[in-house]
């Protein structure tokens, strides 16, 4: 608690952890390229560096705010010293804005704009590195770090992998796996949080764009599309549209449009995932083995396990994810030649995931010798297909997904936020579907932003103990903890990415914005206007186990050999 | 003289009355740092010296800052332009405006002091400085690139010895003639002065 004076105006504090914060809050944007107040303080860029009454120095992100403390954010040297900062940094980095996938949205080209750099003194002297193109999921591009670190400590602080590295000092430091080693060969778990913490191009998607629109261009191809639920609350503000408004049914219309054959809802496929989990956590709990059942929707996580906890590989559900599951079902439905014409079927998920990519190659990902997703496409992917093909977004008409995969319930839907796949269990193990039932569960403690979670409910006379957990460090607490038997859970759902599928690290950036609840507020509202909100009362579902699924419900639905 | 280490600054004969406490030297851009003191006199080059003080701290950045990593590494290219003769005036403008931020930007004790021995010869020795960049010259003569080989004609006895031992061929003359060093093609390795039994060859600064 205190008062500073900022450029000569008087500023309150409170509980600010640093002096940067306290500016931010007074209204100045002061750049920076190495501070997330999500991961430690790093300290490196210097771009926050503030002067104070003494003429001293000093990184407003590394000090404590104290009362009394007069400093000023725009002294002419300082602004001087850090117009000099983003010209160095320039002048060792790859200057190929206009091909960059990061052009318009890279942290460090928008600061050149903003501290009018014209021209760079100073040539490029570094060594053209080769790039890493060996994940599914994810490009390195040495050329184009500027050593800030903020995937390091992403992937170290968030996601408990630490996967990245520095190496090397001085001029030759450079962000790389240990031993440089491909990072496919690493225990990176593709979920793409370092892409999302990036500034620059350095690490970016691995695009899959080109081979949706040849698949597009042919008129011997079904192109059908499978769209997420984190998508939805993720494209609307590209377009000048409400940040975290479901904008699913213009994806839609968008998707048509664009040549997709069909349209489906991944909430259809989240719906069957409900019924499938649950009946398997019933039967764990009646047979009480391999508890804790841990949820496999997301790939990231389930590969964290493999890496990291293998001795827990039996608990993981067989369950394949919502993806997998759908993408077997629209390959099986198109298999006869009356509803083929001859026409081959490409499936096209649309995820806000990077792991999904990778989640597609596994040999489990596979029915009658062929993948059943064929492309994955992420949001940031779909966002840019928009773009290319020139239609205004924000004027389309809505549409409804199409049948007989088009609906979800409301379960399906929230399946995109940290603690959906429970409450959507939940929801199925209770009889009723009155708002107070619904309400009750919704307050259970299965929402909410805190990374863990954890509660009881009862189930006919059984305590069920349950652990919800987003970001993939806070599910190295939890295991640990497991596995040293100081918690008892029968079910831990674990999404990789903070907040869940809708900060995954597929989805558009944008750097400071109130991004995840705004997007968090989008599913929950999209829930409450769903007429169905329990899996087992989606109509589509109860015909789908009559027709297609009949005797093929292991076959399509569950995985049978592990990773 | 240089003070407090390599990344100390440099003071002249004038500052020989300054007392060696950390708040004096500190008035004239030095540090007391490792308390190390090296004398040098009019055979020493402070444009070399300032390059010889950068390389080292260029080589000790761990590379972690902004400033320290990507400056220091472009005020190093900036001396070594200006003492293989390269140099040009605006280059003293960027490495003035490169080492003051770097003093005031850098994140340890090691980039804020790296640029001191470049800020304090610039300010005291700015002269040899231009010389570098303007005539080509170095007074001290150890800047090897802006070193001019000469024959003495007058004792010069036409031995051969330095044209035999040129590596490159850029001795020429007749025997029992003085001999003569083309410019263009020496590389100022020193071999003929080395070689020379009669101290015929000389540097001109």
């Amino acid at each position: 608690m205190g008062t500073m004076t900022i450029d000569g105006r008087k500023v309150e504090f409170t509980n600010e952890k640093n002096v940067l914060s306290v500016i931010r809050k007074a209204g100045i944007n002061l750049p920076t390229l190495c501070y997330h107040s999500e991961v430690s303080t790093f300290g490196a860029c210097r771009l926050c560096t503030v002067e104070d009454d003494r003429g001293r120095t000093f990184a407003s992100c590394s000090e404590e705010p104290r009362d009394g403390m007069v400093i000023y954010t725009n002294t002419g040297r300082i602004k001087k010293y850090r117009r000099l900062i983003v010209e160095l940094l320039l002048a060792a980095h790859c200057r190929d804005c206009t091909t960059c996938v990061k052009n318009g949205e890279c942290v460090l080209q928008g600061l050149a704009a903003r501290m009018n750099i014209s021209t760079v003194r100073f040539e490029n002297t570094r060594e053209l590195r080769p790039l890493d193109t060996s994940s599914p999921a994810l490009v390195r591009d040495p050329n184009k770090c500027i050593l800030c670190g903020d995937c390091v400590r992403a992937c170290e602080e968030i996601q408990g992998v630490g996967a990245l590295g520095f190496a090397f000092r001085g001029t030759d430091a450079m962000v790389m796996p240990a031993f440089n080693k491909p990072i496919a060969e690493t225990d990176c778990v593709n979920c793409g949080q370092c892409r999302v913490y990036c500034p620059t191009g350095a690490i970016s998607i691995k695009t899959n764009m080109d081979e949706v629109w040849d698949a597009l261009a042919d008129p011997d191809t079904r192109v059908v599309a499978q769209v997420a639920p984190a998508v939805r609350v993720a494209v609307g503000d590209a377009f000048g549209l409400p940040a975290g408004r479901s904008v699913m049914g213009k994806i839609v219309t968008m998707l048509h449009r664009l040549g997709f054959d069909e349209v489906y809802d991944t909430t259809f496929s989240a719906d069957l995932t409900i019924m499938e989990e649950t009946k398997e956590f019933l039967e764990r709990v009646g047979q009480g083995k391999n508890l804790p059942l841990l949820t496999s929707c997301c790939p990231a996580w389930v590969k964290f396990v493999h890496d990291q906890y293998p001795e827990f590989i039996p608990n993981i559900s067989t369950c394949r994810s919502p993806q997998e599951m759908f993408s077997a079902v629209i390959k099986e439905h198109f298999k006869g030649y009356e509803k083929n014409q001859g026409k081959k079927t490409v499936v096209v998920s649309i995820m806000p995931c990077t792991a999904k990519k990778m989640e597609i190659l596994r040999p489990d990902s596979v029915n009658n010798g062929e993948r059943n997703t064929d492309v994955v496409l992420t949001t940031t992917e779909l966002i840019r297909m928009i773009r290319t093909s020139g239609i205004d977004f924000a004027e389309l008409p809505p549409e409804s997904s199409d049948m007989p995969f088009g609906l979800g319930s409301g379960g399906g839907v929230i399946f995109g936020v940290t603690g959906g796949v429970t409450e959507a269990v939940l929801r199925r193990l209770v009889d009723k579907h009155d708002k107070e039932s619904l309400d009750a569960i919704a307050q259970c403690g299965v929402r909410g932003e805190e990374g863990i979670k954890e509660f009881t409910v009862d189930y006919k006379g059984i305590p069920i103990n349950v652990c919800v957990v987003s970001g993939l460090a806070n599910a190295r607490t939890v295991m640990e903890r497991v596995k040293n038997g100081e918690a008892n859970y029968q079910i831990i759902e674990v999404m990789a990415c903070r907040q869940g599928c809708i900060m995954g690290g597929g989805q558009p950036v944008k750097p400071g914005a109130r991004t995840k609840e705004e997007r968090t507020r989008g599913l929950y509202n999209a829930d409450s206007v769903m007429v169905i909100k329990k899996a087992d009362e989606n109509p589509t579902i109860a015909a789908l186990y009559e027709g297609l699924l009949k005797g093929k419900e292991h076959e399509l639905l569950h995985n049978t050999i592990p990773w | 003289m240089q003070i407090g280490g390599p990344s100390g600054g440099c003071l002249t004969t004038e500052h020989l009355d300054v007392g060696l406490d950390f708040d004096s030297v500190k008035k004239y851009g030095a540090i007391v740092g490792s308390g190390g003191l090296v004398v040098m006199d009019e055979h020493t080059c402070m444009v070399e010296v300032a390059r010889f003080f950068m390389s080292f701290t260029q080589r000790e950045s761990c590379g972690k800052c902004v400033p320290c990593r990507e400056g220091t590494k472009r005020m190093l290219e900036i001396l070594e332009r200006i003492v293989e003769g390269n140099g040009k005036l605006s280059d003293l403008d960027e490495l003035q405006e490169i080492a003051e931020m770097v003093k005031s930007m850098a994140l340890c004790g090691l980039g804020k002091s790296a640029p001191l021995p470049v800020l304090s010869t610039l300010k005291t020795f700015r002269d040899e400085y231009v010389e570098h960049i303007v005539d080509k010259k170095c007074r001290a003569k150890t800047c090897q690139a802006l070193r001019k080989y000469r024959i003495n004609e007058e004792l010069c006895k036409g031995c051969g010895k330095c044209a035999k031992s040129c590596p490159v061929g850029a001795i020429t003359g007749k025997r029992r003639e003085s001999y003569h060093i083309d410019p263009e093609l020496c590389i100022k390795c020193d071999t003929c002065r080395d070689n020379c039994a009669f101290e015929a060859i000389y540097v001109e600064a």
